[in-house]
């Protein structure tokens, strides 16, 4: 028997059951991006029918760290930068878990860059959500990773001098292997996005642009948008690296020249890393974190199993 | 040089093959009967440059390196540098020989590849031979292993030298190798060995040295052990399944250890990119119901600096190991040190909370490194053992018994699904994991995927439920809660029946100090000392946070003045002991070396005798004499 009976537990969810009673309200700004990205992972959780405690929501510092505070579940608010590293150990510890990472793009593009490659690379099993919103919000305003180049703000007083950082691209490259971009503009699309995330074998990563009124844009900035999957204007196969690639790009681009394009951009059904790991036998079938509870189980000694070599 | 007791010094070039021989050595005596100890030197550098292991092999239980040494086996290094005029390495090749002279006992042996080394390359060799009453054996050690097999089995012809100098019984030797070798290899060996033993007996006269192994005989059966393979196998028997990390000289054999075992007993390790990324996956492992742990070096153990914070402020348990190389910055990566005592206690912002051992011996850093994983589950705080290039790696034989233990997986103040049933909660169905009033400042946890269990963790400060929360009752009651740990923690240590290691006479007048590795070097000086007529006992504290004051007050009331021993330049371990007794300046000094080689126990004892005794003038440059305030 399960030490973790809310893991896999099937039933009708409502939106309203990721509302923490404690702090309903989240404290972001009127207008912010932000909320779009909690009405959706909201809304997402109850289409996938997920109890809120086989949820760990593992968030970076900044607004977009609070979103654990304003969704209920489990939630480990860690470090700047940080929460991939505990989000993708927590999974392999407890695999029956459905774990989703968050942060903001100075979190995981700046300062915890060097986890978004690595994590995507090794295709852990989670989810993560960058809310992109081409700025430091907490602090006041100032440059961040995804900043146009030019940006002026209090730390870069005579406006950036460097390109912005290509996220998808970089995803891409990485070693993502579902790879998607959505806007706060666009709940039903964000919504769809993450569900699919969510279910997606391996590292999905959903670049999530959250308009900041305080600091740079308000949600009119990124309508009209686009979704290059359904739109006629563009054509590329998502399971193909090189189109892709293309397609990436020229979003990229775009979003410095004012066209928001949003979609569904890279999907690869390569082996999680979980999969690989199991192959090679280096992580058990049954999930690590049951085994504590498990009274029968007989745990090694040393003294029989590796004593030998030493006589 | 006693007459019982023999240190065999094997020198040559990294990638030699130096440090197997040595074990193979090693362990062949120990199942002869004897004990013994290892010391290692090496440069950091993958081939060539001086290195050596000493193997100390005596009757008795021996628990440092020794004074100087008696057995010179010097092979040739195979990756030596070709000296240039202005090159500051000079000859690397005769290094083995040249090298290692200036510690070599009086009356002793050096047997030296006369295949790749020429004394005439060593300024004054005949004369220091004459001089010292060195025993030469000039064996083109080189020539044998040719003849039979490959070249590097010419460190086999060196140790049949060995044997048929000191007169350890062929068979000791050869029966270990029989089982570490696949039989091709072992037969050209096994030439390689008798040709070597006939040309000592045939060449070399019968006026041998006085440099003989003793006989001696186990009451019980004995293993081969470093401290790297304590601290994991005790990590093993407390269930830890979980380690992630990335290499760094010395942790990564820890690191390694654990990940070669690991997957034998159902567990994961995880290299990964950093070791910001290493600490705090131990974190997201020990969060969602795993016993887990990370470690590093110096440099890389100041990158966890802030999963450190992290987890004591989320009250996540977890074991870091700290193995500490000289520093600062890249330092000497393979050279010993104690320098990272301040670094380890001190690291990461706020008033932060952790529990600090520093183990000496193998058996202590078995028996420690499994009190850290109780101590850290139990009571929710991030424990450290902080060890060092010197206790990772010297090898000693230990009663196999030591490890014949019961394992504990226990996850420590975990609720079940059924006890959170009754567990408090706020309205809105959270559970309130960080509840104010918990027991000895310990609130209990809930694992992700329990049912009732769901909380906030998170660095900032937080209420009951673990929501963000700056009012200031609640902070205040929060940060004592948290407080509370240590003075329950320290409660509980004091009540082990083992505790820090006091060694010589109850009512001696004088005081030795030390922490961590030099334990042992320390208590080789004391007996030492006590045989010479001073009155002279030691304190080794291996439980450095929460300290053990009472334990240390005691033992500097009841002395005159106390030294403290410590491999650093800045006495970080007296400065600690002044902190937390708050006195006694006036009371300690310091004998400091870091120079990158560890104390032998005549460098104290001298130490202690200049020192406390005399007048306090050291007469080398390899220690240094710092004396206490009032002086």
């Amino acid at each position: 028997m399960s030490a973790f009976s809310a893991i896999g537990e099937d039933g009708e969810r409502d939106r309203n059951e990721y509302t923490p009673g404690l702090e309903p309200q989240p404290t972001w700004c009127p207008g912010c991006g932000d909320f779009g990205v909690l009405k959706a992972l909201k809304g997402a959780a109850a289409e996938l029918g997920l109890s809120p405690e086989e949820m760990l929501v593992c968030t970076g510092i900044g607004c977009s760290g609070k979103l654990n505070s304003y969704f209920e579940s489990y939630g480990f608010h860690t470090i700047h930068g940080r929460s991939l590293p505990i989000a993708r150990a927590a999974k392999l510890a407890n695999p029956g878990l459905t774990v989703v990472a968050a942060g903001g793009d100075g979190d995981g593009y700046g300062i915890g860059g060097n986890h978004f490659i690595h994590t995507a690379r090794e295709n852990h099993d989670i989810t993560y959500i960058v809310f992109n919103n081409e700025i430091f919000g907490l602090t006041k305003g100032q440059t961040s990773p995804t900043s146009p180049k030019g940006h002026k703000s209090k730390t870069q007083p005579h406006g950036s001098a460097k390109d912005p950082i290509r996220p998808l691209s970089m995803s891409l490259n990485a070693g993502a292997s579902y790879v998607a971009r959505t806007a706060a503009v666009n709940p039903n699309q964000a919504k769809d996005i993450i569900v699919e995330a969510v279910e997606h074998d391996g590292f999905s990563h959903v670049d999530f642009l959250t308009q900041c009124p305080t600091w740079n844009k308000d949600a009119k900035q990124y309508v009209p948008y686009i979704d290059v999957n359904e739109s006629d204007d563009y054509e590329f196969d998502r399971t193909s690296r090189s189109e892709a690639s293309e397609m990436m790009f020229e979003t990229e681009n775009a979003l410095y020249e004012g066209t928001v394009l949003t979609g569904r951009y890279y999907v690869d059904d390569r082996p999680s890393y979980q999969q690989e790991k199991q192959r090679i036998g280096e992580m058990p079938e049954e999930p690590l974190a049951e085994r504590y509870f498990d009274d029968d189980y007989e745990w090694e000694r040393v003294y029989d199993s590796f004593l030998d070599k030493h006589k | 040089m006693t007459d019982d007791e023999l240190i065999w010094r094997i020198a040559g070039g990294s990638g030699d093959g130096i440090a197997s021989t040595s074990q193979n050595f090693a362990k062949a005596l120990m199942r002869a009967g004897l004990h013994v100890f290892t010391h290692r030197h090496y440069p950091s550098r993958i081939r060539g440059g001086h290195t050596y292991t000493e193997v100390r092999i005596s009757e008795a239980p021996v628990k440092s390196r020794g004074d100087g040494y008696n057995f010179l086996l010097a092979l040739g290094d195979s990756f030596a540098r070709n000296p240039k005029e202005n090159a500051y390495y000079g000859v690397e090749e005769v290094k083995p020989l040249s090298e290692n002279l200036d510690e070599l006992r009086e009356g002793g042996v050096i047997v030296y590849d006369s295949g790749l080394l020429d004394t005439d390359d060593i300024p004054d060799f005949d004369e220091r031979v004459e001089e010292n009453g060195w025993h030469v054996y000039d064996i083109d050690l080189r020539t044998i292993a040719r003849e039979h097999g490959r070249e590097v089995m010419r460190n086999t012809a060196g140790v049949a030298v060995t044997c048929a100098i000191t007169g350890i019984e062929p068979d000791v030797i050869k029966s270990l190798m029989e089982d570490t070798m696949p039989e091709k290899v072992f037969e050209p060996n096994m030439s390689v060995f008798d040709d070597a033993y006939e040309t000592v007996l045939e060449e070399f006269d019968a006026d041998a040295p006085d440099v003989t192994v003793p006989e001696s005989e186990h009451d019980e059966e004995q293993v081969l052990i470093s401290g790297s393979d304590a601290i994991a196998y005790g990590a093993l028997d407390e269930g830890c399944r979980f380690i992630a990390g990335y290499p760094m000289t010395p942790w990564t054999e820890v690191f390694t250890i654990m990940s070669q075992n690991l997957p034998e007993v159902g567990g994961i390790s995880e290299q990964v990119e950093d070791e910001i990324a290493a600490a705090a996956l131990a974190l997201g492992a020990s969060h969602a119901g795993v016993k887990a742990m990370s470690g590093s070096s110096g440099g890389g153990f100041a990158l966890m600096s802030e999963p450190l914070g992290l987890a004591e402020m989320t009250e996540t348990p977890v074991v870091l190991v700290e193995a500490m190389r000289a520093g600062p910055s890249t330092g000497m990566p393979t050279k010993p040190e104690q320098a990272d005592l301040e670094h380890v206690l001190y690291t990461s912002q706020g008033d932060s909370h952790r529990v600090v051992f520093a183990p000496a011996g193998a058996e202590e850093a078995y028996r420690q490194t499994r009190r850290a994983f109780q101590i850290a589950y139990e009571y929710q705080i991030p424990s450290i053992v902080l060890y060092d290039q010197k206790n990772g790696g010297e090898l000693q034989n230990v009663p196999a018994s030591v490890f014949d233990e019961e394992p504990n997986p226990d996850l420590g103040s975990v609720l079940t699904e059924a006890e959170l049933a009754d567990a408090p909660h706020d309205p809105s169905g959270k559970y309130d994991r960080f509840q104010h009033d918990g027991d000895d400042g310990v609130s209990p946890r809930s694992i992700p995927g329990q049912e009732g269990g769901r909380f906030l963790a998170t660095g900032n400060e937080h209420m009951e439920a673990g929501h963000i929360s700056e009012d200031p009752d609640n902070r205040v009651n929060q940060v004592d809660r948290r407080s509370e740990k240590l003075d329950a923690i320290r409660a509980d240590l004091d009540g082990d029946e083992v505790t820090n290691a006091h060694h010589g006479p109850a009512d001696a007048d004088y005081g030795i100090m030390t922490f961590g590795s030099q334990q042992g070097t320390v208590e080789e000086a004391v007996d030492e000392l006590n045989e010479q007529g001073h009155s002279v006992k030691s304190l080794g504290v291996s439980e450095l946070a929460p300290y053990p004051v009472d334990e240390v007050t005691e033992f500097v009331e009841s002395v005159e003045e106390v030294l403290v021993v410590e491999m650093n330049a800045s006495a970080q371990f007296r400065g600690l002991t002044q902190k937390e007794l708050g006195r006694y300046g006036e009371k300690l000094s310091s004998l400091l070396k870091y120079n990158g080689n560890p104390f032998e126990p005549a460098e104290i004892a001298e130490g202690f005798v200049t020192s406390i005794v005399e007048d306090g003038t050291l007469p080398g440059h390899e220690t240094k004499f710092v004396p206490a305030a009032s002086d």
